[in-house]
């Protein structure tokens, strides 16, 4: 079957990726060669080719962490050419496509780099930290029934959308891969922005902050410099705006909550 | 540990440190600067001695002083405690990095430039302060005012010293350090704080950058006025571009 | 065996108001002594599971995934439907009820569809108090959108990632949760048997996918909420992992599979651009809204436009066929998903297609640029028309999308009754991995309102009743029913990495997947069916003794996992086969070329099929029996479902 664009010439590439055979065996870059790769192919595709060679030759594959292939799981988390998702802004792995390369390439393929996020095997990483971050109050604290009907409170579009907008976090942690300091602030601001901006996350909107802070620091995630780099590689375009939100979410519910422990 | 220390040691609240010292060092440079411009007046330094007279013994000063070494001690360590808090972030570096590519290379360089900053401090305080408060070996600036007579001759000891040319070097490079630190550190300082808002947020970061490029420009012009344009004295040479004489003259 | 669906008496509006009060309960302080396992955590295993635990149950949910958040629910766009009738236009219970009855083409359960219409309300409700940011008006209040089969507008989104937003609000309750040490978490755990005490669901073997640790873990319930099985024609809108292999694995154990064959054919897909393509995206249906249908009016412009002689928006008005609109004057471009689909695959097999490879129709929204401007059309659809120049390099704002069909949804799966319950006592089945409540066709918005509807408001009040008529006695994993299931995984494990063949899984997958929709994709018929049956048994023999598998089953090891997915498709592959071949007649997703109208329209067989074929696994190599769960309407009256 032929591509969509029949002017399509298909593509060498070297790789050079990161191969660990677990957590707690080091790991080194390995160069592998891949040839008639169709620049309409996505990453991961050109990836799974990359894989049934290997395969077909006895050895084993590349593991890394891939799902939904449309950009909005979250799983897809490759450190490409030195960037979170690779060169395209806006993008997850998943939906980087092969025209983005030319022909002869060298392209290296790393793992989220963070202590945080330990590496399960090659290019697969744990990322549970999210979780527990979001465990510790990435919620609004309501039980199945007994709720108000939806249209009881009434929330401003333009704040609905913000909230929306923040919301979009996909947690693939490109912001963590992408920052100096390993931060994961941008991650964390996304969701209690959304929770201080509607009214629904008012009641727990000290707590919440002061705990899911609490946690991200616990898990070993470095500290925001307001550096940009997150925002900049986030490829749902989660915006720096939202850690100002949590700053000040932080500091005014240190200051005024009742919690003195 | 109590809500307070809890809070200064997480990393958000390190950031406050960081944020609130840095502001407030802002405005010592406002104030530094705008007091250093008495250097420019034309008469022998001594409005310039009077005003670092005023600021050596002044009560209030002198009690301020203490804020801004608490203000520099703390920027400075926090810069190292959260350097090697998000240095440990990731132990494991990447073989490709290309942050430049995302971010602005002031952003990812604040511990160098603030480390440059630190070498020149040091090197400036020496020079100036130690000998000023408590080496005494300044120059007097005799006369016959009795009441000024008896102040040290701060200006002599600045304009020599800015004629010695590995000095002005430091100085210049410091205030380059400076300005980038400052074009980062302006605006981000309100980041840590959540004065963030799309309406004021492009005044904040311009005002950043003007306030960046005056205050080093402000600063590294002392140095090289001296060095380039005027004897060891202070006096414009007559060398000197007919543009620098005509506004030396003026004041 | 008799199925018996539990349908409680009295009229339809009042039987789960009465079956609520009927149920028996489990008292407050008997709830923690009481542990149930969910295996997935999308919307269905999500919101069950922190409903559970929220009750009190002791809950262990479980994903294959590295978080709960990753779950193909993720991926839906469009949205919710809900009888709120916000909009004054019309909507109610019964309405959403009959169409949904009718969108299936009336194979689904009446009680079953009712309960689904009349919960619906609440879960807005429930999502609103979560957080979840839906889409507002200027005044605040809650926007609705218009969908496929549907005559109002009663679907409630968050622009093109409703399901993103749902699941992040069910996903933040099961946080919560565990947060609160009622529900354990089992992340990258994939279910791989059932474990059975005495004719019970009592727990589940699990593989660790990154340790490859095989363990076991005991219940007084389990429910499954494993999703759909699309995957089984290789390529489909489902994400990469989506499989069948818990559900199959609870079929052998004795779970009936109930209308293997149904399965939705989704209308606004990219087409496939070659042989390497690993999935399919789905452009979300709600472009139907405002999109326009068409391909060229004869084949001779269509082979100009193919050989790219001819740029599409250059063709004039005059020489384009907007054959929905034609053939669909009421519903036009937004008639349902079966329909739309079919009438594509027409065109194309007509020689109309479009797309280098002539397996494309356009969807235009040059009219509605032209009507509310193209930053207008990019506040509805941004998102969506970015994914599609990602995708394909084509700029949807100057040149028409191509799409085509894909697979997108299964409403076949486990046979259960009104109370969710599978033919194995114990063990209960929700959202997609279930057959209830779609028949043979499910519209658009109606995948995530099941979803969370059976976990959050259905599920809740049935385990309950189970385990308080039960009562089940405690048991643990060291019975050796167990140690056997174990054994057994293990077994399985072994034998893929000993056969070191030469064929990869993927091979495999995507031969069956090639079988599976030449024959039993959007149009079958008997002798295709029959043809197909031979292909996968062949298939089947060739995976088992010529698979190849690297590495061991103590690591991190994607193509064991992959290998152990793939056999379960083949032999569920065969299964959707059997039962399209059973039944003689064409119903919503399934078309079956001999029963059609004269004018190509699904002819279905109510004297002869109104009925739900639940098939009961018999052994190894057995054919199946085919059950029938009879369908009865008193309340919706069937007609030839007409969208004209």
């Amino acid at each position: 079957m032929a591509g969509s664009n029949p002017n399509a010439k298909p593509m060498n590439l070297t790789l050079n990726v990161w191969r660990q055979p677990n957590r707690s065996t080091e790991g080194k870059m390995v160069e592998y060669k891949v040839k008639d790769i169709s620049p309409e192919m996505s990453f991961l595709e050109m990836l799974d080719v990359l894989n049934e060679d290997l395969l077909h030759a006895g050895t084993d594959p590349v593991a890394f962490d891939h799902d939904c292939r449309e950009g909005i799981c979250g799983s897809c988390d490759l450190f490409i050419n030195g960037r979170s998702h690779g060169p395209e802004k806006g993008t997850t792995t998943c939906q980087l496509h092969m025209r983005k390369f030319s022909d002869g390439d060298t392209i290296t393929i790393e793992p989220w780099r963070a202590n945080a996020f330990p590496v399960n095997k090659d290019l697969s990483v744990d990322r549970s930290a999210f979780d527990r971050i979001i465990q510790a109050g990435g919620y609004v604290s309501v039980n199945t029934g007994g709720v108000p009907d939806g249209n009881e409170i009434a929330i401003p579009k333009d704040i609905a959308d913000r909230a929306f907008e923040a919301a979009t976090c996909i947690g693939c942690g490109a912001c963590v891969a992408a920052c100096k300091n390993a931060s994961a602030m941008l991650f964390v601001s996304a969701k209690v922005s959304q929770l201080a901006l509607l009214p629904q996350g008012k009641p727990e909107r000290k707590t919440r902050v002061e705990n899911m802070i609490e946690q991200m620091d616990k898990e070993g995630f470095g500290a925001c410099s307001n550096i940009g780099s997150c925002a900049a590689e986030c490829p749902v375009g989660i915006s720096l705006e939202n850690i100002a939100i949590l700053n000040r979410e932080y500091i005014s519910a240190k200051a005024t909550s009742n919690n003195l422990a | 540990m109590s809500w307070i220390t809890k809070t200064l040691t997480s990393s958000i609240g390190r950031k406050i440190i960081m944020s609130v010292t840095g502001l407030f060092l802002c405005s010592f440079l406002v104030i530094h600067l705008v007091g250093n411009l008495q250097l420019f007046k034309h008469d022998g330094g001594a409005a310039f001695n009077a005003y670092s007279h005023f600021m050596g013994t002044n009560p209030i000063i002198r009690t301020i002083e203490w804020v801004l070494v608490l203000g520099f001690g703390f920027h400075i360590y926090e810069a190292f405690a959260l350097t090697r808090r998000n240095k440990a972030a990731r132990g494991h570096g990447y073989a490709q990095w290309k942050a430049e590519q995302n971010s602005e290379w002031t952003s990812r360089n604040m511990g160098i430039l603030g480390t440059i900053i630190l070498i020149f401090l040091i090197v400036h305080l020496y020079n100036f302060f130690w000998r000023a408060r408590f080496a005494g070996d300044l120059p007097k600036m005799g006369g016959v005012d009795l009441e000024t007579a008896d102040y040290d001759n701060l200006y002599l000891a600045v304009v020599s010293s800015f004629h010695i040319w590995w000095y002005v070097l430091l100085y210049v490079a410091a205030q380059i350090s400076l300005g980038y630190h400052l074009w980062h550190g302006f605006r981000s300082g309100f980041q840590t704080l959540g004065l963030n808002h799309r309406k004021y947020m492009p005044l904040i970061k311009y005002a950043g950058y003007v306030f960046a490029v005056v205050v080093s420009a402000g600063f590294a012009s002392m140095p090289l006025y001296f060095f380039l344009f005027t004897n060891e004295r202070g006096d414009v040479v007559s060398n000197a571009p007919a543009f620098i004489q005509s506004v030396a003259s003026a004041f | 065996m008799l199925l018996d669906s539990k349908i409680p008496e009295g009229p339809l509006a009042e039987k789960w108001e009465k079956h609520k009060f009927n149920v028996k309960l489990v008292n407050p302080a008997n709830k923690r002594k009481y542990d149930v396992i969910v295996v997935g955590t999308g919307l269905a295993g999500s919101s069950a599971a922190a409903s559970l635990a929220e009750l009190g149950y002791n809950v262990k949910a479980f994903t294959y995934h590295d978080s709960p958040r990753r779950a193909h629910s993720i991926a839906a766009q469009g949205g919710i439907n809900a009888a709120k009738n916000y909009q004054n236009d019309g909507d109610s219970i019964f309405r959403l009820f009959y169409d949904t009855v009718k969108g299936g083409d009336y194979r689904a359960r009446e009680a079953n569809v009712y309960r689904l219409a009349q919960v619906s309300v609440s879960i807005i409700d429930q999502c609103v108090a979560q957080g979840v940011p839906f889409a507002r008006e200027y005044g605040g209040l809650l926007a609705n959108r218009s969908f496929g089969g549907a005559q109002v507008s009663r679907t409630f989104y968050a622009r093109g990632q409703t399901g993103q937003q749902l699941l992040l609000g069910a996903y933040s309750a099961l946080s919560r949760q565990v947060a609160y040490g009622k529900v354990k978490l089992y992340t990258r755990s994939e279910m791989l048997d059932l474990v059975m005490v005495d004719g019970q669901a009592r727990g589940i073997v699990t593989r660790h996918l990154i340790t490859g640790e095989v363990e076991t873990h005991a219940a007084h319930a389990v429910v499954l909420a494993t999703g759909g099985y699309g995957n089984v024609f290789y390529l489909s809108t489902n994400a990469k992992y989506c499989n069948t292999t818990a559900a199959w694995r609870a079929h052998k154990k004795g779970a009936f599979f109930a209308n293997p064959c149904f399965t939705q054919i989704h209308p606004t897909c990219i087409p496939v651009s070659g042989d390497y393509q690993s999935k399919l995206t789905l452009m979300s249906e709600s472009l139907r809204n405002d999109g326009r249908v068409w391909v060229p009016k004869t084949t001779e412009m269509a082979e100009r436009v193919r050989k790219g002689e001819v740029k599409p928006q250059d063709i004039a008005e005059t020489d384009r066929d907007y054959f929905l609109e034609r053939k669909y004057p009421a519903f036009g471009n937004l008639v349902p998903r079966d329909v739309a689909s079919r009438n594509a695959k027409q065109m194309c097999d007509e020689g109309r297609g479009v797309g280098s490879t002539g397996l494309a129709v356009y969807l235009d929204f040059a009219e509605i640029i032209q009507r509310i401007g193209a930053e207008g059309v990019s506040q509805k659809y941004g998102n969506l028309f970015a994914m599609y120049e990602k995708i394909t390099d084509e700029n949807p704002y100057e040149r028409p999308m191509r799409i085509y069909p894909a697979v997108h949804y299964t409403m076949g799966g486990l046979w259960v009754d009104y109370n969710l319950q599978t033919t194995i006592p114990g063990l209960y089945a929700t959202g997609e991995c279930n057959f209830s409540d779609h028949g043979a066709n499910r519209l658009g918005a109606s995948a995530l309102m099941q979803g969370l509807a059976d976990g959050y408001f259905v599920i809740p009040y049935t385990i309950g009743d189970y385990l308080a008529a039960t009562a089940p006695k405690p048991v643990d994993t060291q019975h050796p029913a167990f140690a056997e299931a174990k054994a057994g995984v293990e077994a399985r494990t072994e034998q893929l990495l000993a056969i070191k063949g030469t064929r990869t899984p993927d091979q495999f997958h995507k031969a069956l997947g090639h079988i599976m929709w030449e024959y039993c994709g959007m149009a079958r018929n008997a002798e295709g069916l029959q043809f197909a049956k031979k292909e996968i048994q062949r298939l089947r023999k060739e995976f088992w003794s010529d698979v190849r598998v690297a590495g061991t089953g103590e690591e991190l090891n994607q193509t064991l996992e992959k290998a152990g997915r793939v056999a379960d498709f083949i032999e569920l592959g065969e299964l959707m086969v059997d039962d399209a071949l059973a039944r003689n007649e064409s119903c919503g997703g399934h078309f079956r070329e001999e029963y059609q109208t004269p004018e190509g329209e699904a002819l279905r067989d109510d004297e002869n099929y109104a009925y739900v074929a639940a098939w009961e696994y018999q052994g190894e190599n057995q054919p199946e029996k085919l059950n029938k769960e009879e369908l009865t309407f008193e309340n919706v009256k069937l007609t030839q479902r007409s969208y004209k």
